[in-house]
């Protein structure tokens, strides 16, 4: 039986070169989860390699290259049914009994439909374009469309439009950035998100922590969430914002609330949460006031009274199961925009085996939706957005063929400015400075700097999006929508070519 | 107080009522009194200015969303969700209320003469100055103060005049802030296992006295008389823990 701490088994080690350690101690100063330490009596820098959770700050950080983080050599007895990870986590339980958490997305093996999936290009006929010297459109509407359009003629003959249009967002990239919230990232981060949004012409979402009202001044830029736990949601908050969404599920944990710990609750957070410093900021499962389609339409119109009907509502849902379905009553419920969240989406804080095992890909949700409406002749009352593990451009591209109308990056985001994908957000201690509020490990987020890499990002991609359109013929990202003519399917089943609605290469 | 601008209701769809109500204000009004209203929705949702809403006939859903301004008193029943994710100022139901009373509230009060329904006053918070106060005459459902997070929720049972119990069962469940007084005693079973009951101070007892001085000058019709209530003993509940899940997880 084992007696000491379950973290016997490290996962990683740090392996260090003394030849090329010059004892600076940077690498000391910058592990916020205690794995380095200096030794004075041996004028030496050691490692704990039980604490490494193999972020890589001090690997990218040291200034002679003497740190490599390794995953950890010593192994279990080869077993291909029970993993090191299944061993380690069930001794932590046998310890602690508790609830195991992790941050981020799923990063369990389950097959990725977007790498079977690939982009048909012109030859010969239908000639290709060059986006470099033709103009490609991207710019892209959210928001509910009329069923039908009438003109009519003014006194001086020309035609202008008689049907009034509801409110939409308009956004220059189809690609957003993802609900999350103050609390669990830093404000250093939505200062980011908000500048780059602001010069890319897109949006960033607050997520559920409400927005400080230091970025009052974005909220054109600004989608303001709606959760459970109605944290920092007032008037104010809903007036400012280009629109408002209604959080119902997150792909990382489909049906489940958030506990952001009181610890975590310091005075800003407080402040713009609207609870008091240290205490725990619970979101419940489900809104209290929504347990069926019509209690959903009866929050969609509070919110568009309460703005006074400027502004679209958009309606977050975890992929699920009966995703066509609820997302149809979210359609019939005055919804603008429905959010659609992949299971492969991230989280700051999430018991690991509902993260690992509960949901479905969105590459499937999205198909099936998007089929859904369509058959229902109701396509054009919602944009839909897919979320939940966007990876590059290219995810993007079939997203929009499958028929998404834009997509939220949340992971891609905080990759951007230098997450290394440990999976620690739960903590606080994020060693680069992302997923803490310890204000001195968040200064490493420099806004300005992430802002800039942010905006890089969201230009490449718009870049390789247009060179993707041309290739295919196409000079608006609006012919794309939902054209699954363009895709073909690589290595997967009739029944998953069905509900993707592609047929397979060569057919 | 202002000539107050009639507006009959009868017939009117709640979008037509409330755009009304909203061009109004903005034009300058501060003294509305809404007549035959029959269910309409959403009447003060998020109004910021300091306005007066009478309202005749039963308040729809969500009566007073988002509001921060208005003093709302209604003559009649309310449906559910009055005072939802309300930031400040009133709302005062002459009769009862339905389910989800005040959720999310953070700031203003919430005076209801009769009893409510299920799940009323989860969620509310304390924000600094801004301390939500929710006085229900009547009875309470399942669930009353579930999550609570600041606040204060008095429940009167001033009625009593049929024979179910004055609140039902998971009586703040998940009870992480705020106060709860309750007239009379509460069997433990009904309690959830995230409160505890404490002693009434006398610091409660002048809390309590001020808030149900207002309480029953919105009701002075009624005849109610605040030391009348208060010579019967209330039970205090607080939570056990601001963190209550906090050992929930494995690190």
């Amino acid at each position: 039986m084992l007696y000491d701490s379950v973290f016997v088994f490290p996962n990683f080690e740090v392996e260090r070169n003394y030849e090329r350690c010059i004892v600076c101690k940077a690498c000391v100063q910058q592990c916020t989860f205690d794995a380095t330490f200096y030794l004075p009596y041996r004028g030496r820098v050691v490692s704990k390699d039980t604490n490494c959770v193999g972020c890589r700050r001090c690997e990218a950080i040291c200034p002679t290259g003497a740190i490599k983080i390794r995953r950890y050599q010593g192994e279990f007895k080869e077993n291909a049914y029970w993993t090191p990870r299944d061993l380690k986590d069930l001794y932590k339980q046998a310890e602690q009994g508790g609830v195991i958490l992790t941050g981020g997305g799923n990063d369990r093996p389950y097959p990725i439909y977007w790498d079977h999936i690939l982009l048909d290009a012109c030859q010969v006929t239908n000639p290709s374009i060059d986006p470099l010297r033709e103009p490609m459109e991207l710019r892209t509407y959210l928001g509910r469309k009329p069923d039908r359009v009438e003109i009519e003629y003014n006194d001086e003959g020309e035609p202008e439009l008689k049907t009034r249009i509801g409110p939409n967002l308009v956004a220059e990239v189809p690609v957003i950035f993802a609900p999350m919230s103050y609390g669990a990232l830093n404000l250093n981060m939505h200062r980011a998100e908000a500048a780059a949004a602001k010069a890319m012409g897109t949006y960033w979402n607050t997520g559920e922590g409400g927005l400080h009202r230091e970025l009052y001044p974005y909220g054109d830029h600004t989608i303001v969430q709606v959760a459970s736990g109605r944290f920092g949601v007032h008037a104010e908050y809903l007036q400012v914002s280009a629109a408002m969404e209604i959080k119902i599920g997150q792909g990382a944990k489909p049906g489940i609330g958030g506990h952001l710990p009181g610890g975590k609750v310091d005075e800003e957070i407080s402040k713009t949460r609207m609870i008091p410093v240290g205490s725990d900021a619970l979101s419940p499962a489900p809104h209290h006031d929504i347990y069926s389609i019509e209690d959903l339409r009866q929050l969609i119109y509070a919110l568009k009274e309460a703005t006074n009907y400027e502004k679209p509502v958009s309606v977050k849902i975890a992929a699920v199961h009966n995703v066509a379905a609820i997302a149809s009553g979210i359609a019939r419920a005055g919804a603008d925009i429905i959010v659609l969240d992949g299971f492969r989406g991230g989280t700051g804080a999430s018991p690991a085996i509902v993260r690992d095992n509960v949901g479905i890909p969105i590459e499937m949700a999205l198909a099936a939706v998007d089929q859904r409406l369509r058959d229902e002749g109701i396509r054009n009352w919602v944009s839909i957005i897919a979320a939940g593990g966007i990876r590059n451009s290219g995810d993007v591209i079939k997203a929009v063929a499958l028929g998404a109308d834009a997509v939220y990056i949340g992971t891609a985001a905080l990759l951007a400015v230098g997450c290394t994908l440990c999976h620690k957000c739960y903590t606080g201690k994020c060693a680069w400075g992302i997923t803490t509020n310890d204000p001195y490990i968040a200064k490493r987020l420099n806004p300005e700097i992430a802002a800039e890499r942010l905006t890089n990002l969201l230009k490449a991609w718009a870049h390789e999006m247009k060179e993707m359109l041309g290739l295919m013929g196409i000079n608006a990202i609006e012919s794309l929508r939902g054209n699954r003519l363009r895709l073909r399917a690589v290595g997967l089943t009739r029944e998953e070519m069905d509900i993707l609605g592609i047929l397979p290469a060569g057919a | 107080m202002s000539e107050p601008l009639i507006i009959d209701a009868r017939d009117m769809y709640y979008r037509e009522l409330n755009q009304i109500i909203r061009d109004k204000v903005r034009e300058g009004v501060t003294h509305f009194r809404l007549l035959n209203v029959n269910g309409q929705r959403y009447i003060g949702a998020g109004l910021t200015r300091e306005v007066f809403i009478e309202v005749f006939g039963v308040a729809g859903q969500d009566l007073g969303i988002f509001m921060k301004g208005p003093t709302i008193v209604v003559y009649n029943n309310a449906q559910d969700c009055v005072g939802n994710t309300m930031e400040g100022k009133k709302v005062v139901v002459h009769g009862m209320a339905g389910d989800v009373c005040g959720y999310g509230m953070r700031g203003g009060k919430l005076h209801i003469l009769g009893d409510v329904g299920y799940r009323v006053g989860i969620h509310m918070k304390t924000y600094k100055d801004m301390v939500p106060v929710i006085i229900v005459g009547g009875k309470a459902g399942d669930f009353f103060g579930e999550y609570m997070a600041g606040g204060v929720l008095i429940l009167l049972n001033l009625w009593d005049n049929d024979s179910r119990p004055m609140v039902g069962d998971y009586l703040a469940t998940g009870m992480h802030g705020g106060t709860i007084y309750i007239r009379g005693e509460v069997a433990p079973y009904l309690m959830g296992k995230e409160v505890g009951q404490v002693e009434v101070t006398p610091e409660d007892e002048a809390l309590l006295r001020d808030l149900l001085e207002d309480y029953c000058r919105d009701f002075s019709r009624y005849g109610l008389d605040p030391q009348e209530i208060l010579n019967q003993p209330f039970t205090k509940l607080v939570p056990v823990s601001s963190r209550p899940y906090g050992k929930v997880y494995a690190y």
